[in-house]
């Protein structure tokens, strides 16, 4: 009743001044000191043999090992991904015994190191010596000789394919339930048929939450290459090994590998960012974001959603 | 253009259980074509359970449901009913459109897209054809100008609209709406409901809505079918059904709903 007002005009902002962060720039300033002094210790280093890593970059066995490298993270990626949505739409699936035998085999193949896998696919002709064809009981149709079928580089993709296969079924797995049921819902009664509403709807919503996690394993699968030297397969690590046991440039022959893995990443990455800003369309007109803070906030998104 | 031809729905004594919850008890009730039937009952009565058993999103235990000609859900040889193949079942629902309380449009797709995706790759009818169509249904819709957005980028409202347009994309016989006013704000209620309004009175599809919107149910629909604890509690004219002296679980519905 009694209690004087305070009329004011509105005023009208014309600027704004930032709030100065005085300890970040600080922390800038510190970084950047730290990155230049180790840039210096490293490059001015004799013992590094820089002038030998540049050297062997383009060195032909070199070469060739990372073509070895880079053909064997194709194809086994290839195989994993075809396996893995096989096995996570088995996962997913109304039969018992199609979820069942996909469980076992993630089980398996995600319970077992890779390099016994490796090894046991390289040696499966002593377990078996003839590989035969055919309905059993009955006369087989082809009788092989399993040598001659398992050569190093069929083990190797095998062993390679087949353990990505069960990583990435748990990666594609997430994805499909990460989409909402009314998605199928929705594409079911347009009249979709149950392949067209998972290929067409499910499968790209999908991809948002598959991608990020996937392109990790596609990385890791890169150095996950090296172990198949075990199988006498001479891949970028292999090759740079067989170097430098005659030489023993063992720090250089090692960067210079490492170089080439830093270089296959980076070219991973950047495609990874691609494909991102592709899925998230509709994710990104929504959040009203653009340019590059898409694929930024895709990988935040992707990777919350999968942990 | 060929226009689609209306068909009227039969459900008779239609059971569906989960597990030990039998959900929906003996539901019969007719749809004449070209009519709107209003569906109404109290949360929980099995009224999306009918819905989304009429085509087959769900299966049913026991009844029969026919659109038109049609068995929803299987084929009918010497006196004995076969299932059918997920191809044929695709067949009925390409003719029964529906529209989800949730939109449920395609989120990676933009509108435009999300009207044609039945059209072209279910119906398999070229590009430009089924463009033409899509943008005059945003037009009715008054969308036009949304026609390249994506479905996150616009209100609830719209968001409904373009999915009852995306279902008239398929011409279809028989539209199904379950509660598609239910998670919008109170003020975009209303253009929702307008555009179910002149569908009702401008197209010749059949329609069924499974509604909180007495006053809706009032004005639009010709039938009116109340569920209560899996059953049709009463069916008929809505002034018939929505009379509070009819039953006491009537009254007290309609004293909680027009609260
Ligand atoms: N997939 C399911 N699994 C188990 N029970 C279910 C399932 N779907 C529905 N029910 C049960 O069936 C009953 C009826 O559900 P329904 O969704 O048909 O009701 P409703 O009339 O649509 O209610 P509302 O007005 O809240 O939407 C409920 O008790 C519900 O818990
Ligand atoms: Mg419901």
């Amino acid at each position: 009743m009694s209690t004087p007002t305070h009329e004011t005009a509105p005023e009208v902002v014309t600027h704004f001044v930032s709030l100065k962060h005085p300890w970040r720039i600080a922390g800038i300033v510190l970084v950047l000191i730290l990155a230049l002094l180790l840039v210096i210790t490293v490059a001015t280093n004799e013992r590094f043999q820089w002038d030998v890593v540049v050297g062997y970059l383009f060195n032909p066995r070199i070469l060739a090992g990372l073509g070895m490298t880079i053909f064997l993270t194709f194809i086994a990626m290839v195989i994993g991904l075809a396996l893995g949505v096989v096995i996570a739409v088995m996962r997913t699936s109304a039969s018992r015994t199609l979820r069942w035998s996909s469980s076992f085999y993630v089980w398996f193949f995600r319970g077992t190191p890779v390099l016994v896998q490796l090894v046991f696919w390289y040696n499966l002709g002593y377990l078996f010596p003839e590989l035969t064809f055919g309905i059993p009981f009955l006369e087989p149709f082809v009788t092989v000789d399993t040598n001659s079928v398992i050569t190093p580089l069929l083990a190797a993709i095998l062993g390679l394919g087949l353990n990505e296969g069960a990583y990435l079924a748990e990666i594609i797995r997430a994805g499909i339930l990460s989409v909402s049921t009314g998605q199928r819902e929705a594409a079911t009664s347009i009249g979709m048929t149950r392949y067209q509403a998972f290929r067409r709807i499910i499968l790209p919503q999908a991809m948002r939450v598959i991608i990020p996690p996937t392109g990790n394993e596609t990385i890791g699968m890169l150095k996950s290459t090296s172990l198949v030297s075990v199988i006498a397969l001479s891949d970028l690590m292999y090759s740079a090994q067989s170097i430098y046991s005659r030489t023993f440039e063992v720090i250089p022959l090692l960067l210079t590998a490492s170089i080439w893995y830093l270089v296959l990443t980076s070219l991973l990455s950047i495609g990874q960012a691609q494909i991102e800003t592709h899925f998230g369309r509709g994710a990104l007109a929504e959040a009203g974001v653009s340019g590059r803070g898409m694929s930024h906030l895709l990988r935040r998104g992707g990777k919350a959603a999968t942990r | 253009m060929i226009e689609a031809t209306s068909q009227s729905v039969d459900v008779s004594d239609v059971h569906k259980r989960y597990h030990h919850n039998e959900v929906l008890k003996g539901v019969s009730f007719h749809v004449p074509a070209n009519t709107v039937t209003s569906v109404l009952g109290p949360s929980g009565s099995g009224k999306s359970t009918l819905l989304r058993s009429i085509n087959r999103l769900i299966p049913i235990d026991s009844g029969l449901i026919r659109v038109g000609d049609n068995i929803i859900g299987y084929e009918e040889r010497g006196g004995k009913y076969y299932e059918l193949s997920d191809r044929d079942l695709c067949r009925q629902r390409q003719r029964i459109g529906m529209v989800f309380q949730n939109f449920n449009l395609f989120p990676h797709k933009t509108v435009l897209a999300n009207l044609v995706e039945g059209p072209q790759v279910v119906l398999g009818r070229p590009k430009r054809e089924t463009e033409e169509e899509a943008r005059e249904l945003l037009a009715s819709v008054g969308l036009a100008a949304k026609a390249d957005e994506y479905p996150g980028q616009l209100s609830g409202g719209q968001q409904q609209r373009v999915a009852i347009a995306r279902a008239l994309a398929m011409k279809p016989e028989l539209i199904l709406f379950d509660e598609p006013t239910s998670a919008l704000d109170p003020e975009l209620v209303g253009e929702v409901l307008d555009v179910m309004r002149r569908l009702a009175e401008d197209s010749s599809t059949t329609m069924i809505v499974v509604t909180h919107e007495i006053a809706f149910a009032r004005d639009v629909s010709d039938q009116v079918v109340f569920m209560a604890d899996g059953v049709v509690e009463a069916s008929g004219p809505a002034r018939e059904v929505l009379d509070p002296e009819r039953s006491p679980r009537i009254k007290s519905f309609l004293m909680r709903s027009t609260r």
